[in-house]
C-alpha cells in the first residue's frame, strides 16, 4: 500500500541506470548523489523533423531489413515532430509476400494494428504476447549461439516492424521489457525445449497475473465504489471499464450508464453494444453534450492507456476534457488502470509525445458529397487526428489499480516498488 | 514459411480448341513468352522463391527442352505431372499434392495475366484470419459477358470485401435464393454479375486437409469456394448435439460443421481474449461481436483499376497479346533478330528472337514469334504470328492468328483468319475471311451487368 507521498524520501538505488523523473510539486527530497543519472534518449518517433534522427532510423531499419513507412500528407506545424501514416499504404506493400525476414504471426499482427482491427491497450498487449508465443515456439537456436542472446536479437527487428506499423503503446513496451528480461535470464545450461517451455509459461503467467487477475481485482475494488442508483459516465471503449460495469451488474448493483463518444473513432458504439447486451440501461451522447448531461451524473469512470510517472493520465483524446468538466461540476473522477501500464515517462502536455492517426479518417461523406475530398490541395488546411491526451492529476480523484485504490500522485511510489522488485 | 504457391497448369483450354489442339494452353505464346510465364513472373516479382507447378508431362517436356518455350524464371519450380486425359479438376490436383503442402497456399491459374498488387489479396487473408481470400476484377469490354449463358452471381457486403454469396446461374433453378441468416447478419448486400474471376485463391492449410478427406469436391472454383461461402453462415452445432446424432450424421458434405473447417490456431484462447478486449467491430447495428462470432470467413478483393485477363477464349488471347508489351520489360525487338533496314515497325509490335525480317516489310500492332521468317514486301497488321512461321513475299496479313510452323505462300492475302499449326497456305491465296477455317477476330464490345 503506498505511503503518503508528500514529504517522503524518494531515493534511487545506486547502480541502477535510472531515468530522471521530475518530482511533483510537493516537497520531495531527492538524494543529491543520485542526480548523476543518465538522461534518457528521446525515442525516434517523436523527433521526426530532425533529419539526423531520421537518417539514423533509416540506417537501423536497413540493417534489420525492415521497410520504412513513409509519412503522409501535410502535418500541422505543432505536431510536425510526430509520424503520420495513411491506412491505404500498409507496410506490407514493401515486403515480399511469403515474408521471410519477419515471422508471419508478426506480419499479421502489424497488419491488424495498422488497420485498427486490434485496438485498445489491453488487446494490443495480449495480441503481442500471443504473437511472441508463436515466434518462440517456431524458434530454433542456430549453432554456436546462445538462446538467451540470440532470441533477443531476433525479436528486435520484429519490434521495429511493429513500431513502424503503429507506434508501440506503454503497456506493450512494458510487456516487451518483461519478456526480454526473462529471455536474458535463461541459464545457459537449459536445453532448448525446456527454455522455450519456460518462456511460454512466463508469458502465460504475465497475461494471467497482470491482465486477467488484475481486472478481477480492480473489478472487486470498484464494485465497492458503485452504489445503487448511481449514474455512471464512461468515455469511449475501455475494456477494463466495460468489464467492471458488467461485473457490477452481475453482482446485482442497480445503476445506469451514460456513454460519451467522439469522432472520428466512435468507439463508444462498441462499448454501448457490450453494455446493452448485458442488460445495463444506457444513454449515448457525443462529447459536445457532456456539460449538458453532467448534472445527472454521480461518478465518472475512465480507462487509461498509461499512467505517467508524475501522476498524469494518458488516455484517449477527449478524456482530459471530460475530467475537466467533471471537476467543474464536482463529480468524482475514477481512473481504472492495471499496474503494468505504469510508465516511467513524464509529460505535462499532449504535444510532446502523441500519436497522429490517418487524417483521411476525418473526412465524411454525407448525401454523396465529400467536402474535404481534396484537402491536400488547399494550401493552408491541415487535418489533425490526435489519438491521445494527457490529464493532470488535479482532475483525477482516485486511481483504482490491482494494488488497491491510490491517489494519482502515488504512481512514482508504485514504480519504485516495482523496480525494486525487478532487481 | 507463410505461403506456398501452387500454379495450376494442366488445363486443357477447352474454349479455344483452335489454338490448343496442338499447343497446350500453358505454352501458348503471348507477347513471345509462354502463357505460364506471366503468373510465374507475378509470383517472382512479389518475392516467392519456389512454386509447385501442377502440369502435364507434355508441358513439362516443353518447359525443359524446347528453347522456344524456355521460361526465364529464377524461382525453383517443383513440377508435379498428372495425366492429361484424366478428368482431374483443380481440387483433385490439390488433393494429389496434399503431402507437399505444409502451410497455407496461394493457388494461381496458368492463364492469369494481371498486374494486381498481390499484397491486397494476401493482406485480407492475413489480417482477418480468413479461410479463403480471392481476387476478382471488373470485366473489360472485350469479354463475352452477355454471351456466356451462365452468369456468376457474387454477393459482397457493404465494405466490398467480405464474400457473402456465390453461385452460378446453372445451379439456381428456382431463382436466386438468399438465406435469411445471411440477410439478418448483413442487411446490405451488393450482388454483382459482371466480375471476372481471376482464379487466384489464398487457402488455409486446413482446407487442403479437408479436401484430402472429402473426395467428392473436384473443382475449386465450381464447388469448393461456393461451399465455403455457404458454410460461413450455417449453424454451428453445439458439442452436445454432435454427440447425440453421430450415427445419423449426413454423409454428404453439408453435414459437416464449421468446427471441422475452422483452423484452430495455436493458443486460440489468447486470440479470443485479444479479440474480446479490442474495441473493433466489422459491422454495426446489431448485438453481435466482430464477424458475428463466425470462425469461417471468405474475403474477396475486387480490382477496379489495372489489368486482369484470363486467357481462356480466343478474344481474350488476342487482347492479351495486345497488352503484353506492358508486362515485359525487354525491348520490343529482340537483339538476336536479323532485321533489314527498310522496314517499318509500329511501336506496339514485338519481334521475337532469331527472326529474319527482310526489306520493305511493314509490321504494325503485331507480335512476331521466335525463329520466324518474314520475306520482302510483307504487310502484317494487327496479327499474332507464332513461332517458326515462314511468310513468303508479298503477303498481306490482317487481323489474323498464324499458329506455329505454318507456311504462308507467296502473295497470300489473309484477313481475320486463324491458320492452324503446320498448315500451308497456297501461294496467291485469296482472301480467306469468313470461310470454314477462319474466325472473326474483331473485338466485340459487350455489356455486362455490374
Amino acid at each position: 500500500m503506498a505511503d503518503d507521498v508528500t514529504g517522503s524520501h524518494v531515493t534511487i538505488p545506486h547502480g541502477q541506470k535510472s531515468k530522471t523523473f521530475k518530482s511533483t510539486s510537493e516537497a520531495v527530497v531527492v538524494n543529491t548523489h543520485t542526480v548523476f543519472s543518465v538522461v534518457k534518449r528521446l525515442p525516434e518517433h517523436i523527433q521526426v523533423d530532425d533529419p539526423d534522427v531520421l537518417k539514423k532510423l533509416a540506417k537501423k531499419l536497413e540493417r534489420q531489413q525492415i521497410p520504412r513507412r513513409l509519412d503522409y500528407g501535410y502535418k500541422v506545424s505543432l505536431f510536425s515532430h510526430l509520424l503520420q501514416y495513411s491506412r491505404k499504404a500498409p507496410l506490407t506493400q514493401q515486403l515480399s509476400i511469403p515474408s521471410a525476414v519477419i515471422h508471419p504471426a508478426i506480419v499479421r499482427l502489424g497488419l491488424q494494428y495498422s488497420q485498427g482491427i486490434v485496438a485498445g491497450s489491453n488487446a494490443r498487449s495480449i495480441a503481442l504476447l500471443h504473437a511472441f508465443k508463436q515466434v518462440i515456439s517456431d524458434y530454433t537456436t542456430p549453432s554456436n549461439e546462445e538462446l538467451s542472446r540470440d532470441l533477443v536479437n531476433k525479436l528486435k527487428p520484429y519490434i521495429s516492424f511493429l513500431n513502424q506499423c503503429r507506434p508501440l503503446s506503454a503497456s506493450m513496451g512494458n510487456a516487451i521489457k518483461y519478456i526480454k528480461k526473462e529471455i536474458s535470464n535463461i541459464p545457459s545450461q537449459f536445453k532448448e525445449d525446456d527454455a522455450k517451455k519456460k518462456l511460454l509459461n512466463c508469458i502465460e503467467c504475465f497475461i494471467e497475473e497482470k491482465i486477467v487477475l488484475a481486472a478481477k481485482a480492480i473489478a472487486k475494488s470498484s464494485i465497492e465504489k458503485i452504489n445503487d442508483g448511481d449514474v455512471i459516465l464512461v468515455y469511449g471503449c475501455s475494456s477494463l471499464v466495460n468489464h467492471i460495469l458488467c461485473e457490477a451488474f452481475e453482482k446485482g448493483r442497480k445503476f445506469r450508464v451514460i456513454v460519451v463518444d467522439s469522432r472520428p473513432r466512435l468507439e463508444g458504439r462498441e462499448a454501448l453494444r457490450r453494455l446493452v447486451q448485458k442488460g445495463i440501461s444506457c444513454t449515448y451522447v457525443l462529447i459536445s453534450a457532456v456539460s449538458y448531461i453532467l448534472p445527472e451524473v454521480s461518478k465518472v469512470f475512465l480507462g487509461a492507456h498509461a499512467l505517467l510517472a508524475n501522476g498524469y493520465v494518458m488516455s484517449r483524446v477527449g478524456t482530459s476534457q471530460i475530467a475537466l468538466v467533471a471537476k467543474a461540476f464536482n463529480v468524482p473522477v475514477l481512473v481504472c488502470c492495471e499496474t503494468y501500464k505504469f510508465c516511467e515517462r513524464v509529460q505535462t502536455d499532449s504535444f510532446v509525445s502523441n500519436e497522429l492517426d490517418d487524417p483521411d479518417d476525418l473526412i465524411v461523406t454525407r448525401k454523396g458529397e465529400t467536402q474535404l475530398k481534396d484537402w491536400q490541395q488547399v494550401p493552408r488546411l491541415g487535418l489533425l487526428n490526435l489519438v491521445y491526451d494527457v490529464t493532470p492529476p488535479d482532475f483525477v480523484d482516485l486511481v483504482i489499480t490491482d494494488l488497491g485504490m491510490i491517489p494519482c500522485t502515488s504512481v512514482p511510489v508504485v514504480l519504485r516498488v516495482k523496480n525494486v522488485d525487478l532487481l | 514459411m507463410e505461403l506456398q504457391a501452387v500454379l495450376m497448369a494442366a488445363g486443357g483450354g477447352s474454349r479455344m480448341t483452335d489454338l490448343t489442339y496442338n499447343t497446350p494452353k500453358p505454352m501458348l505464346p503471348v507477347g513471345n513468352k509462354p502463357l505460364m510465364w506471366y503468373p510465374l513472373n507475378l509470383l517472382e516479382r512479389v518475392g516467392f522463391e519456389e512454386v509447385i507447378v501442377i502440369t502435364t508431362r507434355e508441358v513439362h517436356k516443353m518447359m525443359s527442352t524446347d528453347p522456344k518455350t524456355k521460361l526465364d524464371i529464377k524461382m525453383k519450380l517443383d513440377v508435379v505431372c498428372i495425366q492429361e486425359d484424366g478428368d482431374m479438376g483443380t481440387a483433385d490436383a490439390l488433393r494429389h499434392i496434399h503431402q507437399k503442402v505444409k502451410t497455407d497456399i496461394l493457388v494461381v491459374s496458368c492463364d492469369l495475366i494481371t498486374d494486381v498488387a498481390l499484397h491486397e489479396v494476401v493482406d485480407l487473408f492475413r489480417a482477418h484470419n480468413a479461410t479463403v481470400a480471392m481476387l476478382m476484377s471488373k470485366a473489360h469490354e472485350f469479354t463475352e459477358t452477355v454471351n456466356v449463358p451462365q452468369r456468376d452471381f457474387v454477393g459482397v457486403d457493404q465494405s466490398g470485401k467480405r464474400l457473402l454469396f456465390m453461385a452460378n446461374e446453372a445451379d439456381l433453378e428456382d431463382g436466386l435464393i438468399v438465406r435469411r441468416s445471411i440477410i439478418r447478419k448483413h442487411p446490405r448486400m451488393h450482388i454483382k454479375t459482371g466480375l471476372v474471376d481471376a482464379h487466384l485463391y489464398c487457402l488455409k492449410k486446413a482446407v487442403v486437409d479437408f479436401l484430402a478427406e472429402n473426395k467428392s469436391i473436384s473443382s475449386i472454383r465450381g464447388e469448393l469456394v461456393p461451399f465455403l461461402v455457404r458454410k460461413q453462415f450455417s449453424k454451428m452445432t453445439s458439442g452436445q448435439k454432435r454427440m447425440d446424432d453421430t450415427e445419423t450424421v449426413d454423409q454428404k458434405n453439408d453435414g459437416l460443421t464449421n468446427d471441422d473447417l475452422f483452423f484452430p490456431s495455436r493458443d486460440e484462447a489468447l486470440l479470443q481474449l485479444a479479440q474480446e478486449r479490442s474495441c473493433w467491430n466489422d459491422h454495426r447495428g446489431d448485438m453481435s461481436e466482430a464477424y458475428h462470432g463466425g470462425k469461417l470467413r471468405c474475403y474477396v478483393h475486387i480490382m477496379d483499376q489495372g489489368l486482369c485477363y484470363r486467357v481462356n477464349t480466343l478474344s481474350a488471347y488476342i487482347e492479351a497479346n495486345r497488352m503484353a508489351p506492358k508486362f515485359i520489360e525487354e525491348p520490343a525487338v529482340h537483339p538476336s533478330a536479323v532485321i533489314s533496314e527498310r522496314f517499318q515497325m509500329g511501336s506496339d509490335s514485338m519481334i521475337g528472337a532469331g527472326c529474319h525480317v527482310a526489306d520493305k516489310t511493314s509490321i504494325k500492332r503485331s507480335t512476331i514469334g521466335i525463329s520466324t521468317t518474314v520475306k520482302e514486301k510483307v504487310k502484317v497488321t494487327n496479327s499474332i504470328i507464332m513461332h517458326g512461321v515462314t511468310i513468303e513475299e508479298g503477303c498481306n496479313i490482317q487481323g489474323s492468328v498464324i499458329c506455329s510452323n505454318a507456311v504462308i505462300g507467296r502473295g497470300a492475302d489473309l484477313k481475320y483468319c486463324l491458320v492452324g499449326n503446320g498448315q500451308r497456305i497456297e501461294p496467291e491465296g485469296d482472301t480467306y475471311s469468313n470461310t470454314k477455317k477462319s474466325i472473326l477476330l474483331e473485338v466485340s464490345v459487350t455489356f455486362g451487368l455490374v
